[in-house]
């Protein structure tokens, strides 16, 4: 089945679904690279047009990547709820933007729609969005979830403390661990990039976790983001709060990471099983990042969103706690500049809000993009308005192990003050007890008898 | 306003204990941490010394072939990573010209993500290698230097000069207290098309990672593991306990 688009004289053809997506997307570096992209300014603008055009109904018709060669592919039809797509599925792609637009999709509304919409739907229409629309629309949806403490409402902007350390060591994590609890950091989770993926490592540490949590009665969950099948070899032995795993939007991209979606599904089980959430029981971290699957070489001819989005279908199966788009740590070949991050991060945030999912940015860049701290705060602060659930938390912004720059604790003090914001609930109660915030959400002075002082 | 907890950067490199100005970062730690991005920033646009790796080459007697990579610039070298790693057509012919007898090693010098590591480290490292290499008898090849090359750029280069293996001295991506780190990574029988399963990786050599002695060390032990095993990657591992 072919798209067109005519415009004056000159008739534009696109000869898929996945090829008019990709054109239709807003020019970046990996799409160019991919060889995906619209040739011109013009056929870019034709592409959308003709996307804007299309009925809704068009996305459970035709797959971008064969329904037979694609568990992703098979997840997303065979989960489409078509009593939730009711509502919108008259509608063409550049009518359900005006929609979303409109008063009448408030919250509750959205929250409905969110089983009924696949993800090629959703890219779609956040490719005819400006940035404006992305954050509008992302403002407007909730999506809470549960483990230790409440996630996700409205007023309230959490953290995960991210305390890697380039051997792991764990005085080292402890020390930065503190450095952000005292700074209000870690209400998400705390959350470990491990050096090394050993099992022995990787239960030492979350062992070492578990007994801070406990010692200071701490109201969040910890987590340390090793491979899921390390997670299911040390669950028996280790205080496993939370699975983390990277997931991709094709089975290829995901089988380059070493998974299938049996194998979360196991892993989904076996932590439900063991009931460690006291609020809630969400108990899966993912992450994904636009660029995953080319440099997999496991794209299918599509373009880097549209593949992003299609991640988020894997990540609700699993209804997890916290789901983040890593945006720019993957490199300038993917996303060039600061603009190019801006964009991918507001369409990954409000793609995967529309989905139902918890959305948190990884608000970061390599120091080969060409972006600066500059570029960082014009996107935390979009972000914040846009109602981002969480960000990291890294000791001044400089993640020794991984080698990128991400978000400061003193950066989310910063979008929590000028934007009214405050910690998930428990863990607020948590730091006016610990005397590290007052009501008013002022950071206070801290003495050096502090108790968190003396852990390390 | 300090923060009472200074000692505790006693236990971590990170940027801890940084204190605040309301909730912002104080003056000393933005510039602080803005000299090191400018730092980074230089070493990504740096440029290879050729001219200088040239004269210090030839005063070790090493024949030297420059060359360079399909990306003509900086800018392209960073949207197209596939260029990076083929050599532009007039570098492909004058290594076909050389040819090789298939009982050589190949030393590739390419700038990466940091000319400045490249400048820096290559030259002292090759220092370090060459009599280890003379000792054991193996042959090199002309010492290639490749400008906007990336790693795989190596694997095109073995392969015209019919090379046993190949070494690529690579500058590394910048990280905020690295700007100049070299790694080194080992390929057995190069050819295009392969992928990082086939290398082995000596990372973070500069004074103040991994000295150049110990990485020359290391280079030699994975070098000689690979031409006694004929094999190179995931299947050949780091058994030598020189750094752990």
């Amino acid at each position: 089945m072919g798209y067109s688009c005519t415009i004056k004289h000159v008739t534009y053809r696109f000869d898929s679904l996945g090829e008019l997506l990709a054109k239709a997307s807003p020019f970046r570096s990996g799409d160019a690279l991919a060889g995906v992209s619209a040739g011109s300014y013009e056929e870019r603008v034709a592409a959308q047009m003709a996307l804007a055009d299309l009925p809704l109904g068009t996305f459970l018709q035709e797959a971008v990547v064969p329904y037979e060669k694609d568990e992703v592919t098979r997840l997303i039809i065979d989960t489409h709820d078509a009593a939730a797509f009711a509502p919108i599925r008259h509608m063409t792609v550049g009518e359900w933007r005006d929609w979303l637009l409109s008063d009448e999709a408030d919250t509750l509304a959205l929250q409905q729609l969110s089983p009924g919409i696949t993800p090629e739907m959703t890219a779609a229409v956040s490719k005819l969005m400006r940035n404006q629309d992305l954050i509008s629309v992302a403002r407007k949806c909730q999506v809470v979830t549960r483990f230790r403490n409440t996630l996700g409402l409205k007023g309230r902007f959490s953290t995960r403390l991210q305390p890697n350390h380039t051997t792991d060591d764990p005085r080292g994590i402890a020390a930065s661990i503190v450095d952000g609890l005292l700074y209000g950091s870690g209400d998400a989770v705390i959350g470990i990039n491990p050096a090394t993926d050993s099992p022995a490592v990787v239960v030492g540490l979350l062992n070492m976790l578990d007994q801070l949590r406990q010692q200071f009665d701490i109201p969040t969950q910890s987590c340390v983001l090793c491979h899921v099948t390390t997670a299911l070899q040390i669950m028996p032995q280790a205080p496993v709060d939370l699975v983390f795993q990277s997931i991709g939007g094709t089975e290829k991209t995901n089988a380059s990471f070493g998974i299938h979606l049996s194998m979360l599904q196991e892993a989904y089980d076996a932590a439900l099983s063991l009931q460690r959430g006291t609020c809630g029981n969400n108990v899966m971290y993912f992450e994904t990042g636009q660029g995953s699957s080319l440099s997999a070489n496991a794209h299918e001819g599509l373009d880097q969103q549209t593949c992003e989005v299609r991640a988020y279908a894997v990540a609700r199966h699993f209804n997890p706690l916290l789901v983040n788009t890593v945006v720019g740590f993957i490199g300038p070949e993917y996303l060039f500049d600061g603009k190019q991050i801006i964009r991918a991060a507001l369409e990954d945030h409000c793609c995967g809000k529309l989905m139902g999912l918890p959305m948190g940015v990884d608000v970061c860049y390599t120091n080969h993009a060409e972006a600066d701290q500059d570029d960082m705060d014009n996107l935390l602060t979009l972000l914040g308005v846009a109602g981002c659930n969480y960000i990291m938390g890294v000791p001044g912004a400089d993640d020794i192990m991984l080698n990128y720059q991400s978000t400061s604790f003193h950066d989310a003090l910063y979008l929590r003050k000028v934007l009214d914001l405050r910690p998930a609930p428990e863990f607020e109660q948590w730091l006016l007890k610990q005397g590290i915030m007052d009501e008013a959400g002022n950071q206070l002075q801290i003495q050096a008898s502090h108790k968190l002082l003396k852990l390390v | 306003m300090k923060d009472p907890w200074l000692k505790l950067r006693a236990f971590t490199p990170a940027r801890i204990a940084l204190g605040r100005t309301g909730t912002s970062v104080p003056m000393d730690e933005v510039l602080r941490f803005r000299l090191a991005h400018a730092h980074a920033r230089d070493a990504v646009y740096s440029l290879a010394d050729i001219a200088g790796l040239q004269e210090q080459l030839l005063a070790l007697q090493v024949p030297v072939q420059v060359l360079h990579s399909r990306a003509a610039d900086r800018h392209e070298y960073l949207q197209r990573p596939d260029k990076g790693r083929r050599l532009d057509e007039v570098s492909a012919a004058a290594l076909s010209a050389i040819g090789g007898t298939g009982n050589e090693v190949v030393i590739v010098i390419a700038d990466g993500l940091s000319a400045t590591a490249v400048n820096r480290h290559a030259v002292p490292l090759l220092q370090q290698l060459l009599p280890m290499l003379s000792k054991a008898g193996i042959a090199l090849a002309p010492v290639c230097i490749v400008q906007q090359g990336r790693v795989a750029v190596g694997d095109e280069a073995g392969a015209l000069l019919r090379a046993k293996a190949v070494l690529v001295f690579i500058g590394e991506r910048p990280g905020l207290s690295s700007p100049d780190s070299l790694g080194i990574y080992l390929t057995f029988q190069p050819k295009p098309g392969l992928t990082d399963e086939a290398r082995n990786c000596i990372s973070n050599i500069r004074p103040e990672g991994l000295p150049y002695k110990a990485a020359a060390e290391k280079a030699f032990y994975l070098l000689s593991e690979a031409l006694r095993l004929q094999l190179s990657g995931v299947h050949l591992k780091d058994n030598e306990q020189l750094l752990s």
